[in-house]
């Protein structure tokens, strides 16, 4: 894993008791009748130069907590910490933390070249006075994601989805942030493309000493590119601990079956799938999100939402453990 | 045999002239076994379902040559009305997105009815008492009072389970999945598998499986095939096709993926370039310009369809079988 060291042991960013409800429905007068709860209360490190990855389903809040992180959303409530200070979310978008999108096609927008799509951070944060400099540093972060500066004059739909996907990479970087949230960044690709996006992020990693929070639905990539990683349940964290003893030694009933129901791309291995019943729920619920579903729910379970506790090096938020 | 496929070349007049999504495939379902089609987007997987079901769209594509057998006949050529009466009785197909083949202003239940009545001249009241058992047999809470929803009130599983319940409405002798899993969770997603693979058992129904990820194929397929750039590039048994994979292109994308169950902390090995564009003829090997270990004659002529034993074929000059035993020229 990477060794690197880390002054004061202060992490790079900090995210404390993040909550986010979305209204759903206003009554008469326009106030809130009912909400979405998304996040309900996540709290997590990231260190410098490490991945987490976050995982779940869909409709988990894994979106969601990138986007309020980078302050997209204005948080419920909570705080988030870069460098130790406090970042004030409701000035929107902050631009040490940058973001690569799911969709390489609707995150460029059609009319720019790809070089005004990768100067437009720059010009925006006004970093360049001079237009020569910027477009030596458009050409620079081209060649940084294996494309070529020829290439800065074309228009997004010259290029196909995994060049996209270096175009969006290039733009998060223009900024030199400390941070990048990568939203399902392959999860549009094919196969084959999807390794080459990946070796290409672990190599900038490596080479800028970048650190990512990477969101994935997808558990064997994000197994394979993060350091750490935390399983997300309806909004909240169900357990966090490094990639490696996460995989080999699930504690949560949850992290349990969702790594029993990935099939493996081996014949051999068809283990059984009888995993979880029942379906995802709808949040606004006072226990663990997951009891419903849970093989070993007591009725503590149902009835109060279980602390983060520290098993085994792993953060974990369960009853029964 | 099921279905037999003969050479079958699929193609789309477009405004910029014809693209050729098939080109020569050539495969067999027999009773009672699950088929894969596996290959990245574009390769012409789904294009050969829809051939088959006779659902290509009619203003702009032909099929130019080969032919169709289902159960014994040829179904190449038949009018529109005689693939309906097809379609839902010898076979069905689900597919990606459920949202989009249910009705939004009809409940499930006006839906499955409306079927029974029209394929099966049933009474309403029996066609109510089949779509419920149907319902029920597919695994949905609560039948009763889900046949008085309507399609958005159904999460994405249930839906693919609705839509499966249609299709085995006439109990059909085939049912091509196009993607059934690609836009569920994995918990649902295995759920939905197991479905599947329990519902051909008990019908003895056969199931070609149409998907990008291998994890799928690997879990319910009997039998395999890869298919770049529509043409199927290697075919056989999936322990064959995993364990032994001859052909460079299913090696590199075996390779490519990641792996829950096992330790890695190596760089990911890549297939480096992309697909050809299906609009120009190939004359030599589809998978050459990308392929490391590619000859001069790869370039140059096709290769030949070559049977490695056990059912195992692959279309490749130098299968990776015959590069172990030493090959420097």
């Amino acid at each position: 894993m990477n060794n690197i060291e880390i002054p004061n042991n202060k992490p790079l960013l900090s995210v404390k008791n993040l909550k986010k409800h979305f209204v759903t429905k206003k009554n008469f007068f326009g106030h809130p009748k009912e909400y979405a709860y998304s996040l309900n209360g996540i709290s997590f490190d990231i260190n410098k130069g490490e991945t987490l990855g976050l995982v779940g389903e869909s409709g988990c809040g894994k979106t969601t907590a990138g986007r309020t992180i980078m302050g997209i959303y204005k948080p419920t409530a909570g705080e988030v910490y870069l460098h130790g200070e406090r970042l004030d979310l409701s000035k929107g978008p902050e631009k040490r933390i940058q973001m690569i999108f799911q969709d390489p096609y609707a995150c460029l927008n059609p009319r720019m070249t790809v070089g005004e799509i990768i100067s437009e951070p720059l010009e925006i944060n006004h970093v360049y006075d001079d237009n020569k400099a910027k477009l030596q540093r458009v050409y620079e972060l081209l060649e940084l994601v294996g494309l070529s500066r020829e290439q800065a004059n074309r228009f997004p739909h010259e290029f196909s989805g995994g060049q996209r996907q270096r175009i969006g990479i290039a733009r998060a970087l223009a900024v030199n942030p400390d941070i990048i949230i990568c939203d399902e960044p392959i999860s549009a690709l094919d196969v084959s493309i999807q390794a080459q996006v990946v070796n290409l992020m672990r190599r900038l990693q490596k080479e800028l000493g970048l650190t990512y929070l990477f969101i994935a639905h997808d558990l064997a990539m994000v197994k394979y590119i993060s350091d750490r990683v935390a399983v997300m349940y309806m909004g909240a964290i169900m357990e966090l601990a490094d990639a490696e003893e996460l995989y080999r030694n699930p504690l949560h009933p949850y992290t349990k079956s969702l790594l029993a129901a990935i099939p493996v791309p081996d014949p051999d291995i068809r283990q059984d799938i009888s995993s979880i019943k029942g379906e995802i729920g709808t949040g606004d619920m006072t226990g663990c999100p997951f009891a419903p579903r849970c093989n070993k729910a007591s009725d503590k379970c149902f009835k109060e939402m279980p602390a983060i506790k520290n098993v085994e090096g792993h953060q974990i938020a369960c009853h029964s453990i | 045999m099921i279905l037999e496929i003969n050479n079958l070349s699929v193609g789309f007049h477009t405004y910029r002239g014809d693209v050729k999504a098939v080109r020569g495939v050539t495969f067999n379902v027999d009773e009672g076994e699950i088929v894969g089609i596996v290959g990245e987007s574009g390769c012409g997987k789904s294009v050969t379902a829809h051939a088959v079901m006779g659902l290509l769209p009619e203003e702009n594509s032909f099929i130019n040559q080969g032919n169709i057998k289902l159960l014994g006949e040829d179904i190449t050529n038949k009018s529109n009305k005689e693939m309906a009466k097809l379609r839902g009785t010898s076979m069905a197909m689900i597919f990606q997105d459920p949202m989009t083949s249910l009705n939004p202003v009809l409940t499930i239940g006006q839906q499955m009815t409306e079927g029974i009545i029209k394929s099966k001249g049933l009474s309403k009241k029996a066609a109510y008492e089949e779509a419920l058992a149907l319902l029920k047999r597919v695994g949905i809470p609560k039948a009763e009072e889900r046949m008085k929803a309507y399609p958005h009130e159904f999460s994405g599983g249930m839906r693919q389970r609705v839509m499966i319940a249609m299709a085995l409405i006439c109990r059909p002798k085939l049912l091509f999945a196009d993607e059934p899993t690609t836009a569920l969770d994995v918990t649902i997603q295995a759920q939905i598998l197991e479905l599947l693979d329990e519902l051909r058992r008990e019908m003895k129904m056969s199931i070609v499986l149409v998907s990008h990820d291998l994890g799928v194929i690997a879990r319910i397929c009997d039998r395999v095939n890869v298919m770049y750039a529509g043409r199927i590039v290697e075919s056989g048994p999936v322990g064959e096709i995993f364990h032994n994979p001859q052909h460079p292109y299913t090696r590199g994308l075996l390779n490519s993926l990641p792996r829950v169950d096992k330790v890695d902390d190596t760089e990911l090995p890549v297939i480096e370039g992309h697909p050809p564009d299906l609009l120009y003829d190939i004359k030599g090997c589809s998978f050459a310009p990308r392929c490391g270990d590619a000859m001069k004659v790869c370039a140059a002529c096709r290769p030949n369809n070559e049977n490695m034993g056990k059912e195992h074929c692959v279309e490749c000059w130098l299968p990776v079988r015959d590069r172990e035993e030493g090959h420097d020229e």
